[in-house]
């Protein structure tokens, strides 16, 4: 970690958004992380996303669990709400928070461990429920805060810093968002902002469950030889499928040419999609989940926008709620009174 | 983009911004850090080496370096490089101990320095301890030059000019002061092995104008006018004066007037106040001091009442530019200044009557020598030229670096070796500054301070006497609050692609934004998508790679903050911080410090 504080001063030719805030008015404190970590690029990259929409930080709460990647709200977004929670309780929290405020945008950051593992119940009630947030694991395969032990995500093979090759068959969490009905999946490397920061964009904004896997090296645990996910093998086995097209970087020659198909969105905007190995059409969930099972079985790593529901499940539609945060109710019509629930209780006789 | 080759030592000195700004090459960062840690002698030493007169320097120089500081393009002031520089000076312990020894056994060669100014001082101290014997002439008394005669004692005390001066006449100098040069050709007939000449640009421009005549004994040039205050001469000024001209000569007279007497002191310049020539900081002097700075007045004459000057006529007029070239036109009015005594500081020239033209010694249109832009040697071998002399009017700490490059070139000239081909090239040292794990071996924390003032006397006391210093120099407490906000930035950046990991931990911290992991191109094209574009061209483009992923590490070196953080969190050292050093050679190879 890191003693020294980032110095507040910044480039003076750096862009402001429209809010009149620069980048680096949505940072968080400086990591303590370990330096190299695929964490500390994921929040740097969720920074440029916030920036990107202009979203006012004070609009967004950060909630977490137990984890490496549940210390890293901390490190982004200073002047958004946070509520760091119990292992694997992340979802608890935000279905709670989005049912009571439906206005605020919603982070849950977790890991691998708080998501496969202990908080795996959480995790599939919550797509299933559809509430409307970013669901982001920083999957790095191995429990660093505990010293590198295989996580229910690392592959069957994959061997520990010590050389021990894990035996059980790996968690897909992508496949299992899908095949549950998130209505937004995709699969990031916090190496490849190209393609991380429009994804988060996208999710950011899309209306109901947005799920993001994130492969996220750990450098202390888990980025040696016969790994499966250190910097070089993600990088070596990494397949674009279906990235969204920044904006910006259309105008730069960083990206190779390639075809560039527009989607459009049920809310009537259109997503610009690059493809890259397929012809691939991210609205079509049976095609996602065989397009995984192919790249699974020679032992590709697909990244990109991979399902994408123009009409997902959104709790506050399903139950039918109010469109006022409830903080901004009044108190009549918080608590109609006896009368009210008499009302209820006779439907239910 | 090539990959920038960092084993050439001009690519991290130009990081160094004020270092590279400084003609002497002063390594300004390393003696800030000497001050920071009460190593006062430590840094006069280092600055003597380079620069030979850091307690006049301190106290006078036009400090190229602190326009060029990269603190100003990253918060809008520079680090305070001169004042510190004084500091060091002020602070010192006996220092005697560390000059340079001067062999008792000469070599044999006699050297003659014409005009005991800085860059003739130069010369001598950079060959005594070669075995050279050193002859120095000068018109005046004592040494010194125009940092004598032309820089009043209420910015520079007599005290410090004699102990700095005296610091190079006492390693052995012959001196022949009052011995006025009239003839180049009778001191070649002594027989000296080579000749330096830095008599600098000594003659004051007049002004032509109706009533010049009549008025002459009131009207003064301003550089002789200096220098007779200097040797006492000149004691008091009339009541009215006029001073024309807009440059440090001015700023000088006007105040100098001030303390002489005079009671209602104008400026007058024909130009705007930002065009002056005078250094702002000169102007903010004089404005402290409640003197008028009269802009757009263009004189017309001197007034006189039975033969004697009363007063100075101008025409006040616009600028007008076609083509970016600026001409002045008469507004039509007219304005009259009560004037007992005019002080004309219009410009200053460097004269040579004294040199025979048939010695071979070429003089160009402009009135100055024709020499070799690298040896400073005249179209005669074996006499050389320096300071203002050599170039015109510009500063001390040019004519130091003058009489450096003029040493080495007389030094391989009486060795019998050719001036170019043997001159040694620069060197760098680069040295890690990782101590541990998140320690560095200098403080690389930011340091958010705005530039300390320096404190002034009592403007009553001031203006009282004439060699009452006005700036009183910092405090021990104020100089370490100033040098932290110096940046480091020799502490370099250094990139080792083979150990790079691409995890973007760099691109992530660092506060300005200075790292890119891109496509490699074309430099204008590269600049232009950085992560903050490049748009400084004056400042270089680091590169290096290619990287596993096949794109390159693109590091505008421009406001960098040398804070050390993408190092603190590169995972696997391929950032590191390591300490360049610049050795500049002086004469016969020699790199002190």
């Amino acid at each position: 970690m890191t003693w020294m504080d980032k110095p507040a001063v910044h480039h003076p030719a750096l862009p402001r958004n429209a809010l009149g805030l620069t980048r680096r008015d949505y940072e968080g404190e400086i990591s303590t992380l370990c330096a190299g970590c695929g964490h500390d690029s994921i929040s740097a990259a969720l920074i440029q996303a916030c920036f990107d929409l202009e979203l006012p930080p004070h609009r967004i709460a950060k909630l977490s669990g137990i984890g490496c990647s549940a210390k890293t709200p901390t490190y982004f977004l200073g002047a958004a709400h946070g509520f760091n929670g119990v292992h694997g309780r992340m979802p608890s929290l935000a279905t709670g928070a989005a049912l009571a405020n439906r206005d605020l945008v919603y982070v849950g950051i977790s890991g691998d461990g708080d998501t496969a593992s202990i908080g795996l119940g959480q995790f599939i009630h919550a797509i299933r429920r559809g509430v409307n947030l970013l669901y982001m694991v920083e999957n790095n395969g191995t429990y660093g805060l505990t010293k590198g032990q295989f996580s229910a995500t690392a592959d069957v093979g994959s061997k520990s810093k010590g050389g021990e090759a894990n035996p059980y068959a790996p968690i897909d969490l992508v496949r299992l968002a899908i095949d549950l009905g998130a209505g937004f999946v995709a699969r990031g490397f916090s190496g490849d902002k190209e393609q991380l920061v429009p994804l988060l964009r996208a999710a950011l904004t899309y209306p109901g469950f947005a799920y993001i896997d994130c492969l996220s090296p750990c450098v202390t645990f888990n980025n040696h030889e016969g790994s499966t996910k250190s910097y070089p093998y993600i990088r070596e086995h990494e397949v674009g499928i279906a990235d969204l097209v920044e904006p910006r970087a259309e105008i730069t020659v960083s990206y190779a040419p390639g075809e560039r198909r527009e989607v459009q969105v049920h809310d009537g905007s259109r997503l610009a999609l690059r493809k890259l190995a397929e012809d691939y059409d991210p609205g079509d969930r049976a095609a996602a989940l065989d397009l995984l099972e192919r790249h699974r079985k020679r032992g590709e790593i697909v990244t990109g926008l991979l399902y994408r529901d123009a009409d997902g499940a959104d709790l506050h539609r399903i139950m039918n709620t109010t469109e006022t945060p409830l903080n901004a109710l009044d108190f009549a019509d918080l608590c109609p009174g006896a009368k009210a629930l008499d009302k209820i209780n006779a439907r239910l006789r | 983009m090539r990959n920038t080759d960092i084993a050439k030592p001009d690519y991290f000195h130009k990081v160094v911004d004020c270092q590279w700004a400084c003609p002497t090459h002063t390594n300004v960062p390393e003696y800030i850090r000497m001050i920071a840690a009460g190593r006062y002698t430590d840094a006069f030493m280092l600055n003597w080496y380079s620069n030979v007169f850091p307690g006049i320097l301190g106290r006078t120089c036009d400090r190229p370096c602190e326009p060029a500081c990269r603190r100003m393009r990253v918060e809008g002031e520079p680090v305070a490089i001169c004042r510190l520089k004084r500091v060091a000076a002020d602070l010192k312990d006996d220092i005697h101990q560390f000059i340079p020894e001067v062999p008792k056994k000469k070599n044999g060669k006699r050297i003659a320095l014409i005009g005991a100014g800085p860059a003739s001082l130069t010369v001598a101290r950079d060959l005594l301890p070669l075995g050279y014997e050193t002859v120095l002439f000068d018109q005046d008394a004592q040494g010194g030059g125009m940092m004598r005669t032309q820089i009043p004692a209420f910015r520079l005390p007599v005290g410090v000019l004699d102990e700095e001066v005296n610091l190079v006449l006492d390693m052995g100098v012959e001196c022949r002061f009052g011995e006025r040069i009239d003839s180049l050709k009778d001191l070649l007939a002594d027989g000296f092995d080579a000749v330096f000449i830095g008599t600098g640009a000594p003659r004051g421009r007049d002004l032509d104008i109706p009533g010049r005549a009549e008025a002459d004994a009131n009207i003064h040039i301003g550089v002789d006018w200096l220098a007779s205050i200097a040797f006492g001469h000149t004691t008091s000024v009339g009541k009215h004066v006029v001073v024309v001209g807009g440059g440090n000569t001015a700023m000088d007279c006007c105040r100098s007037a001030l303390r002489l007497g005079g009671k209602e002191v104008y400026v007058t310049v024909r130009s705007g106040f930002e065009e002056m020539k005078a250094h702002p900081w000169e102007k903010e002097e004089a404005l402290a001091e409640d003197l008028p700075i009269l802009n757009w007045h263009n004189p017309h004459s001197f007034v006189t009442k039975n033969g004697r000057l009363t007063g100075m006529r101008f025409d006040k007029v616009r600028a007008e530019y076609t083509d970016g070239r600026r001409k002045l036109i008469p507004t039509g009015e007219q304005v009259e200044l009560p004037c007992d005594d005019a002080l004309l500081a219009i410009g200053q020239d460097a004269v040579f009557p004294w040199i025979e033209p048939e010695l071979g010694i070429e003089i160009a249109d402009n009135g100055l020598p024709v020499l070799d832009p690298v040896t400073f040697e005249s179209t005669r071998p074996g006499v050389f030229f320096g300071g203002d002399a050599a170039l015109g009017p510009d500063n001390i700490v040019s004519a130091a670096a003058h009489g450096h490059a003029a040493a080495i070139s007389i030094d391989l000239y009486c060795r019998g070796k050719d001036l170019h081909g043997e001159r040694l090239p620069p060197g760098l040292n680069l040295v890690s500054q990782k101590m541990g794990i998140h320690e560095w071996g200098y403080g690389n924390d930011y340091d958010e301070a705005k530039r300390v003032r320096v404190p002034h006397a009592k403007k009553s006391d001031a203006l009282a006497n004439i060699k009452v210093e006005v700036e009183l120099g910092y405090d021990v407490e104020r100089a370490i609050e100033e040098s932290a906000r110096c940046l480091n930035c020799d502490i370099q950046t250094v990139f080792t692609p083979k150990l790079c990991i691409e995890c973007d931990a760099c691109v992530d911290i660092c506060p300005m934004d200075c790292i890119n992991f891109t496509a490699n191109g074309e430099e204008e094209e590269l600049r232009a998508r950085l992560r903050v574009p490049a748009a400084d061209k004056a400042q270089d483009v680091y590169v290096d790679g290619p990287l596993p992923t096949g794109r390159i590490m693109a590091k505008d070196e421009n406001l960098c903050l040398h804070c050390g953080l993408c190092a603190e969190r590169c995972p696997t050292g391929a950032w590191d911080m390591q300490k360049s050093t610049i050795h500049l050679p002086q004469a016969g190879g020699v790199c002190w410090e």
